[in-house]
């Protein structure tokens, strides 16, 4: 699914990287620990968190990540807007928590990207 | 001239929700002298209550006692923070209080006693301290600075509440004045896994202490600081050379 189609069916508050090509995005991540981001997020994935720290650009850049959502009314810090303007890594917001907005994106036709999610 | 200095500056007392009840002042200064340390470092959870009682008893033992506070900020980082001034430690605890959210729910979270020397409880801090302030670790490191104190980046080999876990890698704007590495934490290990993954370590000094919430646990890792006095003051020369700053276990006392 086209990540504007998600946004406009979510109605996500888009906080970054407004002007940069649609992507598509088919998976889904959710953490609060950057370190498990880098070690479990894959390319692509739409990346759901409580975070609004700076380096959760840098991770999503560096993972190549299709997104970042923040849930339940968090703000991202303003240097984190900046940064995700330069690395083009849209930052959309969300009042609903995070179990909702999985919920909803599943829904979407949005699945998790656990490798082995399928043999579990 | 430089002196040699053992600190263990990670010590919860019964003020820490998680704290163990025997973690008083007069036995914790106890098994300080026991264990042969010459500076120990008071650092409840986003609080400094109990500081000025184990400071008198530290006293009567010759113990420096370096007040302090592990915080957390709003990405759940802790940073311990150090200081050798009373007035700083009141404007920090005002800056958390003020950011701290939640009334304790003891019988959930653990007894949050502020007590005397010997141990009499005094009062019950009511403060949600197990919680995250709403401070980010910049402020906190930045207003750690603005006080003369110290912050160090508080158990960075653990995957819960530590910079690392937290946010993946240090950042760069981050003036962290050490890492802290836990005492079951192998050194050679860590630099080499750390580094390993990138996440910014190298840029710091390592010190390690016991992170002690239990009276057992008092000193079981230390670190000798080469210094001119026993105070936060020096400690921060000391940080700035590598050959004043030694890890060690209690097993090689």
């Amino acid at each position: 699914m086209k990540l504007s189609a998600i946004i406009r069916e979510m109605g996500f508050e888009v906080v970054a990287g407004k002007d940069y090509p649609d992507r598509t995005i088919t998976h889904g991540y959710v953490s609060d620990l950057l370190s498990d981001v880098i070690a479990n997020a894959r390319v692509n994935d739409l990346w759901i968190t409580l975070q609004g720290h700076p380096n959760i650009v840098a991770v999503a850049s560096m993972k190549e990540l299709g997104g970042i959502i923040l849930a339940n009314n968090r703000k991202p810090e303003v240097q984190t807007i900046q940064k995700a303007e330069e690395e083009g890594i849209p930052i959309l917001l969300s009042a609903l928590s995070a179990f909702e907005v999985v919920g909803r994106l599943w829904d979407l036709g949005i699945s998790g990207s656990t490798k082995n999610a399928e043999k579990i | 001239m430089l002196k040699r200095y053992r600190a263990d500056c990670h010590i919860h007392t019964c003020l820490s929700p998680c704290g163990d009840s025997g973690m008083v002042p007069e036995a914790i200064i106890r098994k300080g002298k026991e264990k042969g340390i010459d500076i120990m470092g008071i650092s409840d959870h986003n609080a400094t209550e109990n500081i000025s009682e184990v400071q008198k008893a530290g006293r009567r033992e010759c113990i420096t006692v370096i007040g302090g506070m592990e915080i957390t900020s709003k990405e759940e980082v802790h940073v311990l923070s150090l200081f050798d001034d009373e007035a700083a430690l009141k404007d920090i605890q005002k800056l958390v209080y003020d950011n701290l959210p939640g009334i304790n729910e003891q019988k959930l979270y653990g007894y949050q006693c502020c007590v005397d020397e010997s141990g009499y409880i005094t009062t019950i801090n009511q403060h949600l301290l197990i919680g995250a302030t709403t401070l980010s670790v910049e402020t906190i490191v930045n207003s750690v600075h603005d006080l003369n104190g110290i912050a160090i980046a508080a158990h960075v080999d653990r995957e819960a509440f530590s910079v690392i876990g937290q946010l993946g890698f240090i950042p760069a704007t981050l003036q962290f004045d050490a890492l802290e590495i836990s005492p079951e934490c192998n050194y050679r290990d860590f630099i080499r896994e750390s580094s390993a993954k990138q996440t910014g370590i190298t840029r710091y000094r390592i010190v390690s202490f016991s992170d002690a919430h239990t009276p057992g646990e008092i000193g079981k890792r230390c670190t000798i600081f080469l210094c001119e006095q026993p105070t936060v003051k020096s400690i921060k020369e000391a940080l700035k050379e590598e050959e004043r700053v030694t890890l060690c276990d209690d097993t090689y006392v």
